[in-house]
Parts: C-alpha cells; structure tokens; sequence
C-alpha cells in the first residue's frame, strides 16, 4: 500500500473509533442528533462532487436521492420490518438504478439543461411518492424505531455511528476515483468532452459510472434518516433544499478534491445547525445563499482555491 | 492508387450526411493508403469539417460507410475509434484545460489502447515527455494548458494525438491564425510524423503548405468532391480555382 493510503486509513479508523467512543461517554443526546445532520450532509456532498464536481454534470436533483433512500428504508420498513443494514443497503441499490437514469439523460442533456432535468426528475417522483397510500401518501407516515443493538444505549447514537461508517465509505470511494484513471478521464470529459471521446475515454461508460455512484451514495444517506425523525412525509423528504445545500457545501468546499466537499459540508451544516438553534430554523436558508454568493464572487474555486492560492504565494515568497 | 493486394487503411464508402434540408456530404467516396500524405481542401462550409467528424465518429453519416482497416467503424463511438488508431486535432484547439500540457498527453495514454505497455505512471509520464520532445514542447510540459500560445496549443493537440498511438492522424486546419515561419514549424512537424506507419490528413487552406505536403490532394465543394489527384493537378483544375477565386 502507498504511504498516502496507509495514512488515509488510519486517519479512517480513528475517527470511527473517536465517533464510537463519543457514543460511549457523552450522555447528552443533542451532539448527536446534531452531528447525524453533519456527518449526513457530509456524504451527500462529497456524492454530488463525485458527479457534480469531477465530471462537471450539476445535480440539481439531491433531493430526488435523497427522499428516494427514504422512502426505500420506509417501503422495507413496512413491508418486511427489515433491518438497517438491508435499508441502507437496498436504498443505495435503487439510488443507483436512480442514477443510471439519469446517467442516460447526459446522453442528450449538458450542462443546465442537464440541471434542469434533475429538478424535473425531482418532481416527477416526489408527485408519485405522494400519490402511493402503501407509504404514506401526501400526509406521510410515522415509523416505530426498533430496539437499538449493542453497544449504543439509544438509537440516535447508533444512527450517528451508521452515518460515520457512510461518511467513510464515500469519502474511500471518492478518493479511489479521484486517484484512479476514472477520476482523470472524469476531468477530461469536464474540461471538454468531445476531446475525450476522440483521445479514447469511454465518456459514456465514466459518466454512467459517475451516477450510479453519486446516487447510490446519496439514497444510502437518506435510507437512515426515516428512522432518524421516525417519520416521513414526502415534503420533508424531497425538500428542495437538500439539494440547494449540499450544492452549496460542495461548491463553497471545493470540487477538485474530496476534502472540499467534507470541509464544505462541516462549515455550513454546522453553522445551520447553530443558526436553527440560536436564531431560527428559516434564517439558515437565508446565510447559506449569502455565503455561496461571497463564494462565487470571492474565491470560486471554494476553501480548496483559497488555500491552493495562500500555498502558492508562500511558495514563491 | 492502392494495388489490390493492399487494402486501404481508410475506406470512406458513400458517405452523405445532411443536416435537415442542408446537404453537408454528398456521397462521398475515398480511399486513403497506408502511411499516406493527404491533403483536403475546399472553400468555408464544403463540408471539410463535417467529414473529419463522419470519419473520428463525432458524427454519424445518414448514409455509406466508414471503413477502417478492412472493418466497418461507421456506428462505433470516437473512443473505440481512437483506440483502432484514428486521432485528430480540432479547428479550434480543445486542450483539456484544467491540466498541463503534460497531463494532457499523459490522458491520452492512460486511455490509448497500446495501455497495456504502459503500466506505471513513470512509464506514461516518459512516454509522454517522449512524444514533447519530438514535438518540441519539453520545456512547457509542466506549464498549464490556459498559458499556452496559438501555435504551442495547436502544437499540443498534435502531441496528444500522437498519443493515442494513431495510424491515421487528421490535421483540422492546425496552421490556421499562425504566422509564416509558425506555418512552416507545424509544416515540418507533421511532415515528421507522417510516413513509415501514420497516414496524415490535413485540411489547410493555406496553399503552399498544402502543395509542399500531399501527395494527394481532394478539394470540396458543397459536399462534392470536385477534384482529387497530384497537388499539381488538382491546383491546376479549372473547377478548383473557380471554388476558390469565385467566377
């Protein structure tokens, strides 16, 4: 194994060991139910950038991933009381073939009209989640939690621990493509794909590749979030603004690199997160527009560009 | 002429396409030898472009074939084409801008179907530095593609079709806004990478660098081939120069 790599997964461990051992000792039970949201939009970022970022396709569909891993968890929930794993494990399965679909609309599709057909997609599923009574229908669905395994002592801080392991599972994948031939050939077809295709890169077979990945990864975020609230309605679970957020934690972070999206996504959600509970939940919608604006016009290349810059300046000096 | 012995490397096999009403190729055929020089002229808008693109797949022809090495290519996508050996640079240069030149032979590579004898990454960034140097751009492998000049970026695309290991190399108007002794560096330069096993194809509207280079020369008009033959002759053809000068 590479230096880099060895590096990369202890780093891995211990924060899975530092995110168990919280469980362990701190009773209060908001830290974790605050830091679900964190570590979820975590995932959800650093997913969209491996689509949105590396390849160049803007998503504007999150929140179709997103509430289709929900409602995938609520369907298994109420059909066959599965257990969380098969949730998660299914959702990322259907958000894949999700994916795939959408993959295909890049066929034709580029740049906004690509976004555009994201939100549509959006839409188009949320109308019929709404519409199917099996699941709640427009009025939603409660959901019992059953009992938490050991060694958590409530089931928060097991869905804490689950979304830590998906953060790390993102995060490895992400890094893979990002080293690997995928993630140059994904940069190529960004920067120009006409010219990739005629220097010999499959840019169908990556892009496909690229979406079944980014929404396989969002639907496995969403999957935990039904028990999370132990409640779903499809308002709530296609909110637009899941993907306005996560778009912006990306692009604030930084889409070059996978540190960007997880940088991104910690600064805002934890400044939202402050927000909803100091000042009010609807002005965090607000600060986020503000600061993707400072963003844009200041460093477009997000805290990545602005680091890169400030090294490149104490290189010359 | 091809002997019958020897198939043609390229085969164009009545290729028509049209956009809408407009006619673009009209029936076009042609036979391109092995380790050929091949000129293609023809005013703005005969279809020069649209043929390039019929032949490296960015375009599907509405009819005829495009066959490439004894097989028809006519429905496989550009990549699997440049993986057979076709390789072109663009009208208006289409480096990948978000890396450096070297970066950009080192995708091509990473790609190319000769992958296989390239496994490291050590191995490709030679590979590529090779092929610099023989393009003479070593000096600016590590320099960011947006910091090019017209004629290095052109010299660039060059280098990254190159690099895909082509048989057959087409040469979208790569001279065009360069200076004179600028003309005659890319000159010299394909006429180096021609010969022994890559056939070149170059679309050029300046005409001295045309006649120094083919051995062939097809010019085009509204999507019809009005000549083909020694750069002489086809220079010399009354239809030609009415193409050109207008009547």
């Amino acid at each position: 194994m590479q230096r880099s790599s060895i590096i990369f997964w202890f780093g891995a461990g211990m924060f899975l060991i530092a995110m168990l051992l919280m469980t362990q000792f701190i009773r209060n039970e908001y830290p974790f139910f605050a830091g679900y949201v964190i570590l979820q939009f975590v995932v959800l970022s650093v997913a969209w950038t491996i689509l949105g970022g590396y390849a160049g396709y803007v998503n504007f569909g999150t929140n179709a991933f997103f509430g289709v891993g929900v409602y995938s968890a609520v369907l298994l929930i109420r059909a066959f009381e599965a257990p969380l794993g098969v949730q998660i494990a299914l959702a990322a399965l259907v958000g894949g073939l999700l994916g795939l679909g959408v993959g295909l609309l890049t066929l034709r599709m580029r740049g906004i009209f690509f976004s555009i057909a994201t939100i549509a997609l959006a839409i188009i599923i949320e109308t019929s989640i709404t519409n199917w009574r099996f699941v709640g229908g427009a009025a939603g669905i409660q959901l019992q939690r059953p009992p938490v395994m050991q060694p958590f002592d409530t089931y928060v801080k097991m869905l804490f621990f689950v979304q830590a392991l998906l953060v790390v599972i993102a995060i490895a994948i992400a890094r893979f493509i990002q080293n690997s031939r995928i993630g140059r050939g994904l940069h190529a077809l960004r920067d120009d794909e006409l010219a990739a295709e005629c220097t010999g890169v499959p840019t169908l077979r990556l892009k496909l590749l690229a979406c079944v990945v980014s929404g396989a990864l969002m639907s496995a975020a969403g999957a935990p979030a039904a028990l999370y609230v132990q409640f779903a309605n499809p308002d709530s679970a296609f909110d637009l603004n899941y993907s306005v957020s996560v778009l912006a934690m990306s692009l604030i972070g930084g889409t070059a690199h996978w540190i960007g999206p997880v940088l991104g996504a910690i600064l805002l959600s934890t400044t939202q997160q402050l927000l909803t509970v100091t000042i009010s939940s609807e002005v965090n919608v607000l600060v986020l527009g503000v600061m993707l604006v400072l963003f844009v016009v200041a460093a477009p290349k997000g805290i990545l560009g602005l680091v890169r810059r400030k090294a490149r300046k104490a290189d010359a000096a | 002429m091809t002997s019958v012995s020897e198939a043609p490397l390229l085969r164009i096999d009545a290729v028509t396409k049209h956009f809408g009403g407009f006619v673009a190729l009209d029936n076009i055929n042609v036979e391109i030898r092995k380790g050929e020089r091949f000129g293609l002229i023809g005013p703005n808008g005969s279809g020069k472009t649209t043929l390039v693109n019929c032949i490296c797949g960015a375009l599907r022809p509405n009819k005829g074939a495009v066959l490439f090495a004894g097989e028809d290519i006519t429905q496989l996508p550009p990549n699997k084409r440049s993986h057979r050996g076709i390789a072109r640079s663009f009208q208006i240069p289409r480096p990948f801008r978000s890396m450096t030149v070297l970066e950009n032979l080192m995708l091509a590579l990473d790609f190319a179907a000769h992958r296989h004898l390239l496994e490291t990454e050590a191995h490709r960034r030679d590979a590529a530095m090779a092929i610099l140097a023989r393009i003479g751009l070593a000096p600016k492998a590590f320099v960011s593609t947006a910091a090019l000049t017209q004629v290095e970026l052109r010299k660039m695309e060059l280098a990254r079709a190159m690099a895909t290991g082509p048989k057959l190399l087409i040469s979208d108007e790569a001279m065009a806004g360069l200076s004179t002794s600028e003309v005659d560096e890319v000159l010299d330069l394909l006429l180096s990478l021609g010969g022994e096993d890559i056939a070149i194809i170059m679309i050029e509207h300046i005409m001295q660098a045309v006649m120094r280079f083919s051995e062939r020369v097809m010019c085009l008009d509204a999507g019809k081939i009005i000549a083909i033959g020694a750069p002489g002759e086809v220079m010399a053809n009354p239809r030609v120069q009415e193409a050109y000068l207008g009547t």
